[in-house]
């Protein structure tokens, strides 16, 4: 059966989309992208759809889909690269991926993940210094 | 007065069916030089109503047609199934209605997308959709 690749990168899930996607393969790259977000414990998902020609109200949903699962699972979702005569089309559709998070590019989708995780973590250790502080009382 | 100029015929029957349906359609655009925007905003519409049709009537036949108006040419497709029909066209034309799973947005998105629109339904018969995009549209 064919598949979507996803490729690992430090905390990160790569995702890239060279074909055609017809709706059992985005169902499939749907599911493998959350198990892989589980199994590896990544802190975030790239989306690349630079090749992608058309991105219609069902791709729109599994994008949609994709990000709030990872979101549950504490990782978050960018999708860089759309074509201009996509997005176009996406809002004419009336489809504009509320909740996805998105990037024109690869390198500055990767700048923006990492602003996510690092603004997570520091949020976490402030939590821990109230916490510490709590307990020196 | 609308002429048509070729006209293929496209069974679709199962999902895989769509990605060499949607190739025929961009084929046809390209070859009558519609400009990108206007070729995704027409796969798209494509994209949603071939949907539409598996999942509903089960699939069906369309017809994809080179047109010409006056000086305008463009693509016409033709989507027919043997579905259950719909009971209420212009409730089904509403954005956010959906009988099935989706986000209600095939229909009245499509509608958005084409310069023409037309349907016509008859319960217990089947569905046929026919759309036009024009080059300069």
């Amino acid at each position: 059966m064919e598949k979507i690749p996803i490729l690992r990168m430090g905390p990160f899930l790569l995702v890239t989309i060279q074909v055609d996607l017809y709706d059992r393969l985005a169902l499939t790259l749907e599911s493998d992208l959350v198990q892989m977000v589980n199994k590896t414990g990544a802190r975030g998902v790239l989306i690349d759809i630079s090749a992608v020609a058309i991105v219609d109200s069902f791709m729109g949903r599994i994008i949609g889909n994709i990000a709030s699962m990872s979101k549950i699972l504490d990782a978050e979702t960018v999708v860089v690269g759309m074509q201009p005569a996509v997005a176009i089309t996406l809002i004419e559709l009336g489809l504009p991926l509320k909740g996805v998070y998105t990037a024109l590019n690869v390198e500055r989708g990767m700048d923006l993940l990492k602003l996510k995780i690092q603004g997570s973590a520091d949020h976490e250790e402030e939590e821990d210094d109230e916490d510490s502080a709590i307990y020196s009382e | 007065m609308i002429i048509s100029l070729s006209k293929d015929v496209m069974t679709i029957t199962r999902d895989q069916d769509v990605v060499p349906f949607r190739n025929r359609v961009k084929e046809k655009a390209v070859k009558i030089k519609m400009g990108l925007v206007n070729q995704t905003k027409l796969i798209t519409a494509a994209s949603e109503l071939v949907r539409n049709m598996l999942k509903y009537g089960n699939g069906g036949e369309t017809y994809i047609e080179i047109v010409s108006r006056g000086r305008d040419t463009g693509i016409r497709l033709t989507f027919k199934d043997k579905g259950p029909g719909i009971a209420d066209i212009s409730l089904a034309m509403q954005d956010g209605f959906s009988t099935g799973k989706s986000l209600g947005l095939g229909l009245p998105g499509t509608r958005r997308l084409v310069n023409e629109f037309d349907i016509k339904s008859e319960i217990g018969k089947g569905t046929t959709v026919s759309i036009i995009k024009w080059v300069n549209g």
